[in-house]
């Protein structure tokens, strides 16, 4: 034990505490749990070590020791490329798939995370050995603000404004709203996705939300998180029965077409307010406007 | 080059409105059509679309 000792291990416990708290295994049943789990502590717990080290070696000046962090950055991406790959291989198995924007979204998070538990370790043990235990404490509850602040992404409902709207055929073609879905053929077929469709529409609240809402990545996160809080009514071969997101040219609204094994109107707008805007779907075109009237 | 998209069959009551090239599957009925597109759809894991001339036509997608 020497005066380093315990501000690592409070940096330390502070961090994986942070990381712990980090954790959402909710009904996207991600990270896996057990086992994925255990991973992502393990390496939570080597990110606060790292950054609950930072300061002691500054103190100690040792300056070339800080250069073990770029092995963290390293490290913390090949996280990332464990996450994408994975998910990547699984979602070919899905009814339902994430699509490749989601699972980029998830695994940048994951590596994001470690990156956040790094700063809160770093921040918590600064503050100890600078100060005393109560500033440490302070500290580590003021890096906990700052990593829930940047850690819980935009959800859908804050851009869009979502409505039951009700499923319907013209002919052969399938209608949520105005919006044309598919073209179903056979009777039988339109009677059974009379009864077990639900349609909604999504209208963006301003110009950015319409852009990303009509991402591609974005829609099929909707129909991934729907499918798994609601259940699907479709297997493999029945290409019929997929769940399918089509988009109004006029108004950029989109109309989601899906047909859940548990009918609950209110729970399935619940869940797509509940669906995380993706970081890769944002768009902003009217702050390139703005940028592009002051220059000129 | 990967085809996205493809008919697999047609099935139709009306010989001279069907394509030349697709597997092409005469009926007598309009309930016969249905069955048949149907069935070729649960066999070929396509989409039974119905053309505005009433023709069936199974894609896969």
């Amino acid at each position: 034990m020497n005066e380093y000792t315990i501000p690592i291990l409070f940096g330390v416990i502070a961090g994986t505490l942070a990381r712990i708290y980090m954790f959402r295994t909710d009904y996207r049943q991600y990270p896996t749990y057990p086992h994925g789990m255990i991973i992502h502590l393990a390496l939570g717990f080597i990110a606060a070590s790292l950054g609950a080290l930072v300061v002691p070696s500054i103190m100690e000046q040792e300056f070339t020791a800080v250069t073990f962090l770029t092995l963290a950055a390293s490290q913390f991406r090949e996280v990332r490329n464990m996450e994408r790959k994975t998910l990547t291989e699984m979602d070919s198995l899905e009814l339902v798939p994430r699509g490749a924007s989601y699972i980029e979204g998830i695994a940048v998070t994951f590596e994001g995370r470690n990156y956040l538990v790094i700063f809160i370790s770093f921040v918590t043990s600064f503050a100890y050995l600078a100060l005393n235990v109560w500033a440490g404490l302070i500290a580590a509850f003021l890096a906990f603000l700052v990593a829930k602040k940047y850690m819980t992404g935009s959800k859908l409902g804050k851009i869009a404004n979502i409505e039951q709207k009700e499923v319907r055929f013209d002919g052969a073609g399938l209608y949520v709203d105005n919006i044309y879905i598919m073209n179903i053929g056979i009777p039988a077929r339109q009677k059974e996705i009379l009864q077990h469709g639900l349609g909604f529409t999504i209208s963006p609240k301003n110009f950015d939300a319409r852009m990303t809402i009509g991402n591609l990545g974005q829609r099929q996160a909707i129909l991934h998180d729907l499918a798994i809080s609601m259940g699907v009514y479709r297997d493999s071969g029945t290409p019929a029965l997929v769940p399918l997101i089509k988009r109004d040219l006029d108004d950029g609204r989109i109309g989601v077409f899906i047909l859940p094994q548990n009918k609950n109107v209110d729970l399935a707008m619940k869940v797509i307010s509940q669906v995380p805007t993706l970081e890769n779907a944002i768009r902003m075109p009217t702050e390139t406007k703005k940028k592009g009237s002051d220059e000129s | 080059m990967k085809i996205e998209k493809a008919i697999l069959a047609t099935v139709t009551h009306s010989i001279s409105k069907a394509p030349v090239g697709a597997n092409v599957f005469v009926c007598e009925s309009e309930e016969e059509m249905n069955k048949v597109a149907a069935d070729l759809e649960a066999i070929l894991d396509g989409i039974a679309h119905k053309l505005s001339n009433g023709v069936y036509i199974i894609v896969k997608h």
